[in-house]
């Protein structure tokens, strides 16, 4: 089990890492993906049972990626645990590359395709039941953007969760109020959620989405026996590059080569500080 | 999207480059909107993939937002349709004509109202975002549908007037646009744009190359080079109407040249060319035939020209389809 501090670096290089590719393939989600790195740091490095050798354990946890988009992060994620080479990601988006623009199963580690938003809760609810009906015990997770809610699929899936009672199930949302036209409060308001999520039958919790000891505490158990459990991750779409924290045209904005060095020089600076901070 | 070689035939043309149809579409229905209170744009947080944001900024009273919910877009818009306003919806091709489709076949054309669904980066316009993406099913299932008309403009020209006829026309309409700059095909005063009409692009009685959408440009092109390199006069016509289908031009084209080829951004299964294969075979017209689309296999990834040329749909593919249809025995 890494330590926060380990912990820490690792959202950092793998901030670094994803602009780095995304800036190679001239594409990608930038502002979702940096919002939702902490949260697959503490999946990948903290909670979920999966490794590269278990990947086909039918008893190994399951990660379904609803907000497919935000791929890089996920991408960068898998390599650091082994699943393939980070020099992979060289292909990103390139003529006959399995590393396309959203999740497939053709890569390693990835368990459902994804990118059409609102899938990514209904395919959990399945397969948090099949574990149920199994008895198999493996916990099932998803994470939904806080746009993407106002897609009606989430809504049915929110019944079903509750109505079988899958406490091993996890949606987390990634609110970092942003979607592409803007605020989502002005795009389509789905405020007060946790009121919402809680009405439905879940359990909730509302945590920092950055804050790596929150989150390992909101995931590391089912929050509720016999509810599945929301959690309502609060995060900074952009979240680490000073000029793309809360600036809406970086969800697919792909950074000019000054940009991409500013990036980079921040990043490196503050995880230079990181490792200086531990000696 | 073209190799040196399509440029050059391109400029021998004369063919000037124009914008993105998409762009062409926005500015059209902002002045329609204009000109009357009771057009709307609704999106469902496509307003910027759609081009419109000018018209939010001018018309925000005219601009329904339904957040990224394309099922509720297309419930809303017959709704708003049934109350006399003139509806366009604005949402990715892949999305509105997938998830929202019992909304289509339901509210929009059983219970018949005027909205104009429009499939904005049709095809693989989002090549290396993959399959999720792609609208290569969209043809297919509309036409599967009673009362709804499928437009597939092929430039600029085409894009405005199709907009224009959508107005004006008190039926479902699905209206298909891609999001790279086209060329702007010659013709415009000789064939006219009309509701259920192909326009011929290009005389000839070897090949007819039959084209939807942002293909024809490459069957255009492929004529040329045909006409050049091997001395054969192919016709082109533009099929921007995959439903309704002009039959007598298609029939024209089976009749008058020595084989067929249709050419679309779609998959081979339930596409421009299997209705044209239906209606030639059904007139009891023996013909060489060829369906250029996308195989129905896993699409590869890449860029829409990369994805074009892997299958063909370029000026060099479809020279070396005609040639080899015509030397078949
Ligand atoms: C069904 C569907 N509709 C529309 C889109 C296009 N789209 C991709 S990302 C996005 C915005 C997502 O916003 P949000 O869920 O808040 O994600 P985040 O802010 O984390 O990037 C949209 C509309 C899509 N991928 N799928
Ligand atoms: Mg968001």
């Amino acid at each position: 089990m890494p330590t926060d501090h380990e912990l820490a670096l690792k959202s950092l290089l793998y901030r670094r890492n994803l602009l780095r590719w995304i800036k190679h393939a001239g594409a990608g989600h930038t502002g979702g993906s940096l919002s939702c790195v902490d949260i697959l740091n503490v999946l990948y490095n903290r909670i979920l049972r999966v490794s590269p050798a278990t990947f086909s354990d039918p008893r190994r946890d399951r990660y379904i990626q609803s907000k497919g988009h935000s791929v890089e992060a996920l991408y960068v994620v898998l390599a650091d645990r082994g699943f393939f080479p980070e020099s992979d990601l060289a292909t990103l988006c390139g003529y006959q590359s399995h590393y396309v623009g959203h999740p497939t199963r053709h890569v390693a580690g990835i368990e459902q395709n994804t990118g059409a938003l609102g899938h990514g809760l209904p395919l959990a609810v399945g397969t948090a039941l099949a574990s149920k009906l199994d008895d198999a015990g493996f916990r099932a997770f998803t994470l939904v953007g806080d746009g993407e809610l106002a897609e009606g699929s989430n809504w049915e899936a929110a019944l079903a969760g509750a109505h079988y009672q899958l406490d091993n199930l996890t949606a987390i949302i990634d609110c970092n109020t942003l979607q592409i036209t803007g605020r989502t409060r002005d795009v389509m308001n789905h405020e007060p959620l946790s009121e919402k999520w809680s009405a439905f039958g879940w359990a909730v919790r509302t945590v920092d989405g950055h804050d790596l000891a929150a989150l390992t505490a909101a995931l590391e158990q089912p929050l509720e026996a016999g509810k599945p459990s929301c959690i309502i991750a609060r995060t900074t779409k952009g979240k680490g590059v000073s000029f793309m924290e809360d600036v809406g045209k970086w969800h697919h904005g792909v950074p000019s080569d000054a940009e991409h060095a500013k990036a980079s020089a921040e990043l490196d600076a503050a995880i230079a500080q990181l490792v200086g901070g531990a000696a | 999207m073209y190799s040196p070689a399509a440029k050059a035939v391109a400029e021998k043309l004369g063919l000037q480059t124009g914008r993105a149809n998409l762009e062409e579409f926005a500015d059209t229905l902002l002045a329609l909107a204009q000109a009357n209170r009771n057009v709307l744009a609704v999106t469902s947080d496509s307003r910027g993939s759609g081009k419109l944001g000018p018209f939010g900024h001018a018309l925000p009273k005219q601009i329904v937002e339904v957040g990224i919910a394309e099922q509720n877009l297309v419930g809303i818009a017959a709704g708003l349709g049934s109350c006399g306003k003139k509806v366009f919806a604005v949402s990715p091709a892949c999305f509105l004509t997938a998830r929202s489709l019992e909304q289509i076949k339901n509210d929009l054309c059983y219970s018949d109202h005027p909205v104009t669904l429009v499939g904005i980066s049709a095809g693989v316009s989002y090549g290396a975002l993959g399959t999720t993406h792609h609208s290569l099913h969209d043809f297919a299932v509309l036409r599967a549908i009673n009362n709804i008309t499928i437009v597939a403009p092929a430039d600029n020209f085409e894009a405005r007037e199709a907009v224009r006829v959508c107005a004006g026309h008190d039926k479902p309409v699905y209206l298909r646009f891609g999001k790279a700059p086209l060329y702007t095909l010659p013709a415009a005063d000789t064939a006219p744009f009309t509701l259920g009409k192909a326009r011929e692009l290009r005389a000839g009685h070897d090949v007819a190359f039959l084209a939807s959408g942002e293909t024809v440009i490459h069957a255009l092109l492929a004529a040329t080079h045909l006409a050049e390199t091997a001395g054969l006069q192919c016709r082109v016509v533009s099929v921007p109407f995959v439903k309704p289908l002009d039959h007598a031009a298609v029939l024209a084209a089976a009749r008058e040249c020595r084989a067929v080829i249709t050419v679309e951004e779609h998959l081979v299964n339930g596409g421009l060319g299997e209705a044209v294969a239906g209606l030639i075979a059904q007139a009891g017209i023996a013909t060489r035939f060829k369906i250029v689309a996308l195989p129905d296999e896993y699409t590869v990834t890449g860029s829409q020209a990369e994805i074009f040329r892997h299958y063909g749909l370029t000026m060099e593919g479809l020279s070396a389809t005609a040639q080899g249809l015509l030397d078949r025995n």
